[in-house]
């Protein structure tokens, strides 16, 4: 059987695809790997459909046994040491590991999230289309605990042509480009956005990236009635500091958004460990 | 109507009042058009997302399209039952509110016919509006920690029932044994935008 058993889960580990769609109107968000592109990368290097199961591994410390069968694996996003039996192989390769190996991911040398895809993907059961977790509406397969037993499918894809892919740079200045609006209009400054350092704080997570460091003071105190929210959506509450929304957002809020984060820079955003700073530059509309 | 801007993906059409916004989602919903991806329905707003892959001046071009449609709550169509108990909690403070009796409370409750405007908050939760107005109440001053499934609530201009165990602030005045979310069922969510919903008095 083509399986993984996990010995070590690190901080989070969670089977994420690339979520699921149409269903925001009933409450379910997209959801999916919080960075869409090491993951689509993964399987792309695998052989994979790049919307295939992977295991997203927050801060490293992920370690799997593989089965009865050898498995072609990749780590993409999150720069860490990977191991086979304690033989590294490096991330953004493909790599082997023989029957009864064990896969083990070391933290992140930058960066948060780093991506285990495996030939064939994670095979655990789909909910509503999707084998992704949704830790904000507590759906999709539950986060990995040690004993778990994955599934993986039979390789379906192109035998990989793609041996390995270059490191991302999650090292340099985090700049994320952002659309003013739909409510910038709610602030006394919205270009206080643009011109603060913000420090990414501990709570933050799947949901959003919380910031610290100053303050999106509102205009008035004229209530916002509930309005969509997507990923990306940079909102204001109360206290001034906004969150970023990633993949686990709400589906609607009634905080101000006065932003939204360009979508090929969530997935940079989700790069971004707690303590670090970001800032923002204002882009035009599409 | 008025389109604003929302990143590189997505626009928020913004209009004039809720029923408005209401009959837009539902011309949108009707129309499918190929550019969008999702649909968000909000108090009084749409979030229009294009479909992956496709420009957002797509969706911005697909929305000139979009003839809304008033679903008149009078007319036929499926409705969904909601059997309740009426013996929340906040049920004599909603009379209070209200300027009714318990008695009355339910009768307004039961007597008109709701319609989901939007979700959101939690899978399978439906913000419903009303024919009226008269049970229009604030939030609680302080929220629960711990509201059950099945709870039956009020809050401003909408009556809701809580999907799953969770933290909430609505003024409670029942509870239903009704599954509002299954994962076993196709489609999971009784309550999508534009269904119409009607609240039955059971026994406890």
């Amino acid at each position: 059987m083509r399986a993984l058993t996990v010995r070590s889960t690190g901080p989070l580990a969670l089977v994420e695809d690339l979520g699921r769609a149409g269903l925001a109107g009933v409450g379910v968000g997209r959801s999916g790997a919080a960075d869409r592109g090491s993951l689509r990368l993964g399987n792309r290097v695998v052989g994979n459909p790049e919307g295939a199961a992977g295991v997203e591994v927050t801060a490293g410390g992920l370690e799997v046994e593989v089965g009865e069968d050898a498995v072609d694996f990749c780590v993409t996003g999150a720069v860490c040491e990977v191991t086979v039996d304690g033989r590294p192989v490096g991330s953004h390769a493909l790599a082997r590991a023989t029957p009864g190996a064990r896969i083990r991911l070391g933290p992140p040398r930058d960066g948060l999230r780093s991506y285990l895809a495996v030939r064939g993907g994670i095979d655990v059961a789909p909910v509503l289309g999707s084998r992704s977790r949704d830790v904000l509406a507590k759906l999709g397969p539950a986060p990995l605990e040690r004993g778990d037993v994955l599934a993986v499918g039979a390789p379906g894809g192109e035998v990989p042509t793609l041996p390995y892919v270059p490191w991302p740079d999650h090292g340099g200045d985090v700049v994320l480009r952002a659309v003013r609006g739909p409510r910038a209009d709610r602030v006394r400054d919205p270009d206080l956005l643009v011109r603060t350092t913000w420090r990414v704080t501990e709570r933050s997570n799947r949901v959003g990236m919380r910031l610290a460091g100053g303050a999106v003071d509102p205009a008035g105190d004229a209530e916002l009635p509930s309005e969509g929210v997507w990923r990306g959506a940079v909102q204001v509450p109360p206290s001034g500091e906004p969150v970023v929304f990633l993949a686990d957002h709400p589906v609607t809020g009634g905080y101000p958004v006065v932003a939204v984060v360009v979508d090929a820079d969530v997935d940079r955003a989700a790069q971004v460990p707690p303590g670090r700073d970001v800032t923002f530059r204002w882009v035009d509309a599409p | 109507m008025k389109v604003l801007p929302y990143g590189d993906r997505a626009v928020l059409v913004e209009l004039a009042d809720g029923p408005e916004a209401m009959a837009f989602a539902a011309g949108l919903r009707a129309a499918r058009p190929a550019a969008v991806g999702e649909v968000v329905p909000a108090a009084r707003t749409v979030l229009v997302v294009a479909a992956d892959g496709v420009p957002v001046a797509e969706v911005r071009a697909a929305l000139d399209r979009v003839d809304p449609v008033t679903e008149s709550t009078g007319d036929g169509g499926d409705v969904v039952e909601v059997p309740v108990v009426y013996d929340g909690e906040d049920l004599d403070d909603v009379a209070r509110l209200t300027g009714l009796t318990r008695e009355e409370v339910v009768a307004a409750h039961t007597g008109q016919l709701w319609q989901v405007a939007f979700g959101g908050f939690a899978p399978g939760f439906g913000y419903l509006v009303g024919d009226h107005d008269r049970l229009h109440v604030p939030r609680r001053v302080e929220a629960r920690t711990r509201v059950p499934a099945g709870a039956v609530g009020l809050a401003g201009e909408y009556s809701g029932v809580y999907p799953r165990e969770s933290p909430g602030g609505w003024q409670l005045i029942g509870r239903t044994e009704l599954r509002l979310f299954d994962l076993d069922r196709e489609p999971p969510a009784l309550m999508r935008p534009g269904v119409r919903v009607r609240f039955v008095e059971v026994g406890p």
